[in-house]
């Protein structure tokens, strides 16, 4: 494997004449937990957009593994490895939070995709979409045995969230408080077992202790040599959890460097710290 | 040339009254209002009879129409729309359909049912440019349109009640919280529309030369396309969708006949769309916002069945009225299991893709021709005509289907629904006489044609339907289809490509659907076009609704209430299709989500 | 002080979800009163009964010495309620001005509604940049300015604010906090918030409340909420020693 699991350059993206991104580059190495931050409107989530084929960039490039991924749509870009959650959560709230999770599984299945390499063809796409078809009918061997492995993954996935989704697991999502949403959002994008995590915001709307609580779970992941793509106001966890940060505002990256040398970055003071905040340490002084 | 031309401005004049206002109400007030139609059709009979009847000047009776009109539509709105909106869109839009049905009716049985002659009040062909003829009636027509359009678009830009009309509808609990009288707000939005609905109808019958209470529909669904064309919610957009429709379907049908004017609708709807998914001038969001309200999908869960249920329906169903039932009943049943099988079906289109279909009769068509069809000329054995016809409507449809599954929101429900009327108007064109005498069912030479063969054949098909649909749902496809109804977006992020998953879902239905068709064809022996008809489509999709839009037993639950009450009225045809939308409405207030959904 | 705001022995449900459960809560006239408590515990529950979104089954809630239980949320926001909804809920397909417009609904003085207009662009330029954009198409703290715009556009007596600062960059939660402040002085606005920086929200306040699983558990001054072992143990945990 190489050294650079992500890498992106020159990336620009703007709406009528607003350059939300502005050319920046940067790159995430496997098992590396990279964040952004910025002020409102620099172009984060933008950028993860641009990054997760959610929107199309204007110029630039995007490689994943050694594989451009700027022109592919967001389907083939989860199927390469990159998994995401949204600023605002989306679950699928007719779903319950179990089968929230199996959705999220579905680029790593096997013999439920039969041909799934041609689901992008026209036409030929119906090959695999009358095998998915034959096998939610009938079913194979394999499809049964497949069956099993998916119960069993979600199940560790809700394992993950044990004391907050267990309980809630047949339930439908849009019956969840807020951040059992989030939770089940990050559950999903786990079941893909994605080279890359992007997270928007994973712990907006939770408290202190809540937001702790995401912060383990982060810090096992990357224990576990997850790489990490995540965007976060909340800077106690960013600068415990990140190896690297990445400053942007007006579309621009501002700094990038190490937690320590990020804070006491007199331009990431003046633009998004504050004084009250910058040299301080603590997160309210 | 020329003169094809001013016919298609002339045509498009009358197009463009009617998109202004159906683009205000879809678009703007983000409702789908099928009262809107009914309101073209009873303008019409209102100044009919004021003008014909009563012997009113036409200035006179224009005004007073619009009084009757605007008076209606509050009255509609306190009473039947306002108190189910709060519960779900798909509730009040459902309801706004059984409105509609009781106002065509309720005008039906007060101004007959027969085309009037609608008096000339102004002169239609007096004026002309170079040797092309036009009236004075046109000219005002135009004047109203653009009045309308103007004053419309201010007022909904600059005037406070016109931007609170905008904001409820865009976010009723955070408009609440602004201090806006949502519900007064939501009153002046249906007289607005209503009156704007009367006014079109009145000028659609100046243009057409007669008016009919049901007329409305027809002309309603094309000014529907023409918003559509513009871009619903741009008024602007509606008033160039419908000169535009007008032009080139003035054109279309010079050079290709009359008849296939809904084709060339049909075709111009979807190239628009494919190039310009939010029509001419409208705007789709980059990324749909609403995350958790987005889906017309209500919320609310199943209610808990007791496993005794199903062996016991299929006992009383199977067993128990074929032995007891008398052949009224029985003939009664088959219709009501033919359309459970075609709602079962649709469910996973409607309920679990998100796709709420407005065209289901055109693959039921598809289906039943092919089945009179391949037993007519190829010997087919019923048995075997049945399978085909449901693969030849799934392949049919999802070929013509194909190009629409990258459209979004609303306007993919539009486009069904044009895809439903286009595939009806070319088996029309092809075979416009009907097909008399298509075999019954045989059974190693024995004719199965009595009411219990046919009743018992149908619950057959029903058994297997509903376990493919059951398979279907607890499968990780079902849930994956579900998914893509639920939030496309996230379902792309997590490798869903929802297109191909809508396209699967609308392939299942249809194929179910032609299987319908089938048992249809060889139920009645003799099938033509205008059995398979706007109305069809839509009580499919009541039907759906009614049970629960995305469980295939609530497709059972939903026919049997629906056919079943229809027929239950057939002593009193009048107020048949009235106690109908009555039944619709109450099932509606009390069980929002569907009959078998607990409401939430 | 007199009491602006006071809710009674309140009690709500959600069918047979018992969402608050005999809750007393009272802001005072020019007060700024945080609400805290971890999720689902019942806080937006709370503010949506403030303002007449949810229908009480017993208990009182008076608004400037009126009984307000059964008024409509037309006839509080009238009164002087103004509110920042969760999650922001500006109106997406209507550009900033119009939001803001949207905000003084209930006001009829042409002339302030455009000095007002004005202010807000001064105090957050971001918006006066963006006057046309649509709101929907904003980030995330642009919409939730807006938000926070939007509720002081009716010049209310007390706002609800249901997290204004979710979503906000450090720099600008602080802002948000400052100008809470400031407008409390100036315009002598009492503010209830929600806030899930138990911190944060009581360095401004001068009272809480908080809230677990509908009921109100602790109140008393911020001072005495800081100290309290309790609080920190839930809410300010280990996030203060990490
Ligand atoms: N569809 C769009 N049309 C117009 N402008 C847009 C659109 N999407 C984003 N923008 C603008 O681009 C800029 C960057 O937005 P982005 O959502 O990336 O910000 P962000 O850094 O994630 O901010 P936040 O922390 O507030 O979420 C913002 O100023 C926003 O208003
Ligand atoms: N519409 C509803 N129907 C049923 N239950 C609801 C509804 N809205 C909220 N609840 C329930 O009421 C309880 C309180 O919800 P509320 O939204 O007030 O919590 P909260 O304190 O604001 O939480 P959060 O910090 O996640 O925003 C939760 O258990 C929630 O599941
Ligand atoms: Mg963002
Ligand atoms: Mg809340």
């Amino acid at each position: 494997m190489s050294d650079v699991l992500l890498q992106v350059e020159n990336l620009e993206r703007h709406f009528d004449g607003l350059k939300a991104v502005d050319g920046i580059s940067f790159t995430v190495a496997p098992g590396e937990v990279v964040s952004i931050i910025g002020p409102n409107g620099s172009g984060k989530t933008t950028t993860l957009n641009l990054v997760t084929g959610t929107i199309r960039a204007h110029g630039g490039s995007i490689t994943l593994d050694g594989v451009r991924i700027d022109r592919a749509d967001s389907a083939r870009i989860a199927v390469h490895g990159i998994a995401r959650t949204f600023q605002n959560g989306r679950v699928f709230a007719t779903l319950s939070v179990a089968d929230n999770i199996e959705v999220g599984l579905h680029s790593t299945l096997r013999a439920h995709r039969p041909f799934s390499r041609l689901s992008n063809l026209f036409l030929l796409r119906w090959i695999p979409l009358i095998g998915e078809l034959f096998i939610a009918i009938v079913g194979t061997p394999a499809s049964r045995r497949e069956r099993k492995q998916i119960d069993a993954a979600v199940e560790t996935e809700i394992h993950r969230f044990e004391t907050r989704l267990g309980p809630r697991r047949d339930d439908p999502a849009y019956s969840l408080s807020y951040a059992n949403r989030r939770r089940t959002e990050i559950a999903r994008a786990l079941a893909l077992k994605p080279r890359l995590l992007v997270l928007d915001e994973p712990t907006a709307g939770m408290n202190q202790s809540e937001t702790v609580e995401v912060l383990e779970q982060l810090l096992e992941l990357k224990a576990e040599g997850q790489a990490i793509l995540l965007v976060e106001h909340k800077l106690d966890l960013v600068m415990t959890v990140s190896d690297r940060i990445i400053v942007m505002d007006g579309g621009r990256i501002i700094a990038e460097g190490r937690p320590e040398d990020v804070r006491r970055d007199p331009a990431v003071i003046e633009a998004y710290l504050g004084r009250r905040r910058g040299l301080g340490g603590g997160d309210h002084a | 040339m020329l003169n094809t031309l001013i016919d298609g401005l002339l045509r498009g004049n009358v197009y463009a009254l009617g998109a202004v206002g159906i683009s205000l109400v879809f678009g703007v007030m983000n409702v789908v209002n099928f009262a809107q139609f009914s309101f073209f059709g009873l303008g019409a009979m209102l100044a009919w009879f004021f003008v014909a009847q009563e012997g009113l000047p036409f200035w006179l009776a224009l005004p007073l129409v619009l009084a009757i009109c605007a008076a209606l539509g509050l009255v509609i709105n306190i009473s039947v729309v306002r108190p189910l909106a709060k519960f779900l869109p798909l509730a009040a839009m459902l309801s706004t359909y059984a409105v509609s049905q009781i106002l065509d009716n309720v005008s039906q049985i007060a101004f007959g049912a027969q085309f009037r002659v609608f008096p000339k009040v102004m002169p239609t062909s007096n004026l002309h440019i170079g040797n092309m003829r036009f009236g004075t009636s046109d000219v005002v027509m135009l004047a109203i349109t653009a009045v309308v359009m103007v004053v419309m678009s201010l007022f909904l830009k600059f005037g406070k009640i016109g931007r609170a009309i905008r904001a409820t509808a865009q976010d009723q609990e955070a408009a609440l919280q602004m201090g806006i009288p949502v519900g007064q707000v939501q009153h002046v939005s249906f007289v607005i529309a209503s009156t704007l609905g009367g006014l079109a109808g009145v000028f659609i019958a100046l243009y057409v030369g007669v008016a009919n209470p049901t007329s409305g529909l027809d002309i309603g669904l094309t000014a529907f396309v023409a918003a559509t064309l513009g871009g619903l919610g741009s008024l602007v957009g509606g008033v160039i969708g419908g000169f535009v429709l007008g032009i080139l379907e003035a054109f279309g049908i010079y050079f290709f006949g009359d008849t296939s004017r809904e084709i060339i609708i049909f075709v111009i709807l979807i190239v628009v769309l494919i190039l310009r998914p939010g029509g001419l001038l409208g705007k789709v969001p980059l990324i749909s916002t609403e995350p958790l309200t987005g889906t017309f999908l209500g919320k609310g869960r199943p209610l808990r069945i007791p496993r005794w249920v199903w062996p016991a329906a299929f006992v009383v169903g199977g067993i128990v009225i074929p032995l007891v039932a008398n052949d009224y009943v029985l003939t009664t049943g088959t219709q009501v299991l033919i359309y459970a099988v075609i709602a079962a079906g649709f469910t996973v289109t409607a309920g679990q893709s998100g796709v709420l279909a407005l065209g289901q009769a055109g693959p039921i068509a598809i289906g039943a021709y092919t089945s009179a069809l391949v037993t007519m000329n190829l010997h087919f054995s019923f048995w075997a005509a049945l399978p085909v016809a449901g693969l030849s409507a799934a392949i049919i449809a999802s070929v013509l289907a194909s190009p629409i599954w990258g459209v979004k929101g609303h306007y993919i429900s539009i486009a069904t629904l044009g895809l439903g009327i286009a595939i009806v108007a070319i088996i029309q064109l092809v075979e416009p006489q009907g097909i008399y005498n298509i075999p019954v069912p045989q059974w190693f030479g024995a004719v199965l044609s009595t009411p219990v063969a046919y009743y018992l054949i149908d619950f057959g098909v029903l058994v297997v339907t509903l376990l493919v649909m059951w398979r279907i749902r607890r499968s990780h496809l079902g849930k994956v289809i579900s998914s893509v109804g639920s939030d496309e977006v996230a379902a792309l992020a997590s490798g869903v490509r929802g297109r191909n998953y809508k396209a699967l879902a609308f392939a299942i239905s249809a194929f179910f659907a032609g299987v319908g068709g089938s048992l249809l064809a060889h139920q009645y022996t003799y099938i033509d076009p205008t059995i398979f008809t706007m109305l069809m489509s839509l009580l499919v999709v009541t039907i759906v609704i009614m049970g629960g839009v995305s469980l295939p037993y609530g497709a059972v639950v939903g026919s049997i209430i629906l056919i079943g009450a229809m027929e239950l009225l057939r002593f009193t045809p009048e107020l048949r299709i009235i106690v109908y939308g009555l039944v619709l409405i109450l099932v509606v207030r009390f069980r929002p989500g569907g009959i078998l959904v607990r409401n939430s | 002080m007199t009491d602006l705001l006071a809710l009674d022995d309140v009690h709500v449900y959600y069918g047979p979800f018992h969402a608050l459960r005999g809750n007393t809560l009272t802001v005072g006239e020019g007060e700024i009163v945080s609400l805290l408590g971890g999720n689902a515990s019942g806080k937006s529950t709370t503010m949506k009964t403030i303002l007449g979104l949810i229908k009480v089954k017993s208990g009182s809630v008076r608004f400037a010495g009126e009984d307000v239980t059964n008024a409509s949320t037309r006839h509080r926001v009238k009164a002087g309620i103004a509110s920042v909804p969760e999650a922001r809920r500006v109106f997406p397909q209507m550009t900033v001005d119009e939001n803001l417009l949207a905000g003084a609904y209930t006001r009829k003085d042409r002339v302030g509604i455009a000095e007002d207009l004005e202010r807000m662009r001064e105090h957050f330029p971001r918006l006066g940049e963006r006057r046309r954009q649509e709101a929907g198409t904003l980030s995330g703290g642009e919409q939730q300015m807006l938000a926070f715009a939007r509720a002081l556009m009716s010049r209310p007596k007390l706002i609800c604010m249901d997290e204004p600062t979710m979503g906000l960059a450090p720099k600008l939660v602080d802002q948000v906090l400052d100008e809470i402040v400031r407008i409390n002085k100036d315009l002598g606005v009492a503010v209830l918030f929600v806030e899930q920086q138990a911190e944060l929200a009581l360095s401004i306040a001068s009272r809480g409340y908080v809230l677990a699983t509908g009921e109100i558990v602790l109140n008393g001054t911020s001072r005495e909420l800081l100290d309290n072992p309790q609080i920190q143990e839930a809410y300010l945990g280990k996030a203060t020693q990490a």
